[in-house]
């Protein structure tokens, strides 16, 4: 079974149902919270928040600046011509587009990074259910064992749930 | 905020989306026949040669320049205005965002699009992009034309950027309550979106690391755009008090393109319950403070020239003040200032209808400074011989106008396909707004309760 879920009207009842699913042994990562907002003020949500995506983009903004330098010194030198008493390769000039190019570098670095690190685009089919844009909380446990299959229906439904959803 | 008020939320900004009335085919129809003469005059132009214009020497920068200036600026309403809210967290913006950061992008196109017409021969604009022609001629990267093409080039792909990302969560509920092709489209657009703990996070920190880095680049482009002018020595052009002068006349025009945005999308789409008359109340303040540091830039800026008393400027200075110009010049500060001002001081008068008011004569009043900076200067140089007058022709101002019509028709198009107001992010405003407010304690309490792992 690729995964077992069950939908919560509201994030107090999903995080219940988190803390029993730890309470029975489930692993975190085999927990999945999938919500049509994000819900800040709840401890569901306080995984993954570390990320370096802070560094990527750094690192795009000095690919960016080694790009723009690169490119105004060898547009330059490859047609050197003096305009304006200007020296042919002139710094002035350049920073402008040395500091257009950093900031592209690091904002493309972070859409790239941000579509890498949450596997997007993705056309695999996902746990994942269409309640969810209207306003329900999806809580998961992907991969569970056969033998914890019957367990964790129990676990669901002691949370109030009714309908406990299977997929695979 | 409890299921039926996330329904409801859904049900009222999808609304515009899902129905299709008379009245918004009839005014893209109407808007369609107007861009479609601005498309024949500009053929008109490239088949017949710039000379049907009203650009003649010395006086070769005008209608189009003024454009490209004024649009431009316009685009400085949204991503700008967005990231610095986003920035500092005002949590008034969220309705706000999505309104302006598509005013960003498309006004950027049709800004952009101006250098372009102007050039006569539009198929020869490839010369810009740092690409060796065929006989390996580089483009002139000390140029300030290169600086606009890098400069407009990065502030308009980081504005699409930061308009789409936070649109994909959007784009998967629509993707969940849409059927046929409208569900395969935005299938597509949602790029498999599913709404993890992980995906938000990332999520909130890219749209973060965007706003950090696409300030600077707001500022940069105007700067850039000012540098146009005044890397020339003009009269009245070579002025180092060009570049914060045109950013922050940029962000004055930008704002109150947005009020008049807001309140047009509030009327039309029925957004009352969401754009609220605080939201006007806000921008209007905002406005209120850019129209005094506008106040203030063309004083210093004139009070220098009229000090330094340089017989070429001041033949600029005396053409606007008192001169065939000054009628204009007059209109600028009457709708930039005069009329602005008190509509936006007095409380009472900063209504939704006062802002409006005031945001109509500003926009109207940028237009003019920037034809303002751009023409009088070019007809009254140096050499008196050389000097001139400019005269609008039909094709500039047909062109013109059906740019003001591309720029309604591409809002009107984007409010019909995305929902005008971030869905998500209101949805997040309101959860704010209903959890309770506890104290210290309290808080803290609740905090170690959810750290508590069994």
């Amino acid at each position: 079974m690729k995964a077992l879920y069950a939908l919560y009207s509201d994030p107090d009842a999903a995080q219940h149902a988190v803390n029993e699913l730890r309470r029975q042994g489930v692993q975190d990562r085999s927990i999945t919270v999938i919500t049509s907002q994000p819900y800040e003020e709840y401890e569901f949500s306080h995984r993954y928040k570390q990320t370096w995506l802070f560094w990527i983009a750094a690192a795009g903004g000095a690919a960016g600046l080694g790009i723009g330098l690169t490119l105004a010194y060898l547009t330059e030198t490859l047609w050197p011509i003096i305009t304006g008493g200007m020296p042919i390769v002139a710094w002035w000039p350049n920073i402008i587009i040395m500091f257009e190019l950093t900031m592209l570098g690091a904002i493309l670095a972070t859409v790239v990074s941000l579509l890498v690190t949450t596997e997007l685009p993705s056309t695999q089919s996902r746990v994942y259910d269409s309640e969810v844009s209207q306003g329900k909380i999806m809580v998961a446990v992907e991969e569970p064992s056969d033998v914890d299959v019957g367990r964790l229906e129990r676990t669901f439904r002691a949370t109030g749930i009714h309908e406990v959803k299977r997929v695979g | 905020m409890d299921i039926h008020s996330e329904r409801k939320i859904n049900a009222d900004l999808l609304r515009p989306v899902r129905h299709t009335s008379v009245r918004f085919v009839a005014l893209v129809a109407f808007l369609g026949t107007v861009i479609l003469i601005g498309f024949g005059s500009w053929a008109y132009q490239m088949w017949n040669g710039l000379a049907v214009a009203g650009i003649k020497w010395p006086v070769f920068w005008a209608f189009y320049i003024t454009n490209f200036v004024f649009w431009i600026g316009i685009s400085h309403a949204g991503t700008l205005i967005s990231a610095i809210l986003r920035l500092v967290n005002a949590t008034w913006r969220r309705p706000v965002t999505r309104c302006a950061e598509v005013i960003t992008v498309f006004a950027l196109m049709i800004g952009a699009l101006f250098p372009i017409i102007h050039l006569g021969r539009p198929w020869l604009f490839f010369w810009l992009i740092p690409y060796p022609s065929e006989r390996q001629i580089w483009p002139n990267l000390r140029s300030p034309l290169a600086w606009d093409f890098f400069a407009i080039s990065t502030y308009l792909t980081g504005s699409i950027l930061f308009l789409f990302l936070p649109a994909i969560p959007d784009f998967a509920l629509m993707r969940d309550q849409m059927t046929g092709l409208r569900r395969r489209v935005y299938s597509v657009l949602a790029l498999g979106w599913q709404g993890t703990t992980k995906q938000w996070h990332r999520l909130e920190a890219a749209m973060q690391i965007m706003a950090i880095a696409i300030v600077p680049v707001a500022v940069s482009v105007h700067t850039i755009v000012s540098f146009d002018f005044s890397m020339s020595p003009v009269p009245m052009w070579h002025s180092t008090i060009f570049g914060p002068y045109f950013v922050a006349g940029a962000i004055f025009s930008g704002i109150a393109a947005l009020i008049v945005a807001m309140a047009v999308l509030r009327k039309v789409l029925h957004l009352e319950e969401y754009l609220h008359p605080m939201h006007f109340q806000n921008l209007g303040k905002l406005l209120l403070l850019i129209s005094l540091l506008w106040g203030y830039f063309t004083f210093a800026e004139r009070l220098t020239t009229w000090y330094g008393n340089a017989p070429a400027e001041m033949a600029v200075f005396w053409e606007t003040q008192t001169g065939s110009y000054a009628p204009l010049f007059w209109t600028m500060v009457l709708c930039n200032f005069v009329i602005p001002f008190p509509i936006l001081a007095i409380k009472r008068l900063r209504t939704i209808t006062g802002c409006v008011i005031a945001s109509s004569t500003i926009v109207v009043g940028m237009w003019l400074e920037r034809f303002l900076i751009v023409v009088p200067s070019l007809a009254t140089k140096h050499l008196p011989y050389t000097w001139s007058y400019y005269r609008p022709q039909p094709v500039e101002i047909m062109i013109t106008i059906s740019t003001f019509a591309a720029m309604v028709l591409l809002y009107t198009l984007f409010s019909k396909v995305v929902p005008i107001i971030s869905i998500w992010e209101l949805k997040v405003g309101e959860q704010a707004q209903a959890q309770p407010r506890l104290s210290v304690e309290e808080e803290e309490e609740r905090r170690a309760l959810w750290r508590a792992r069994p």
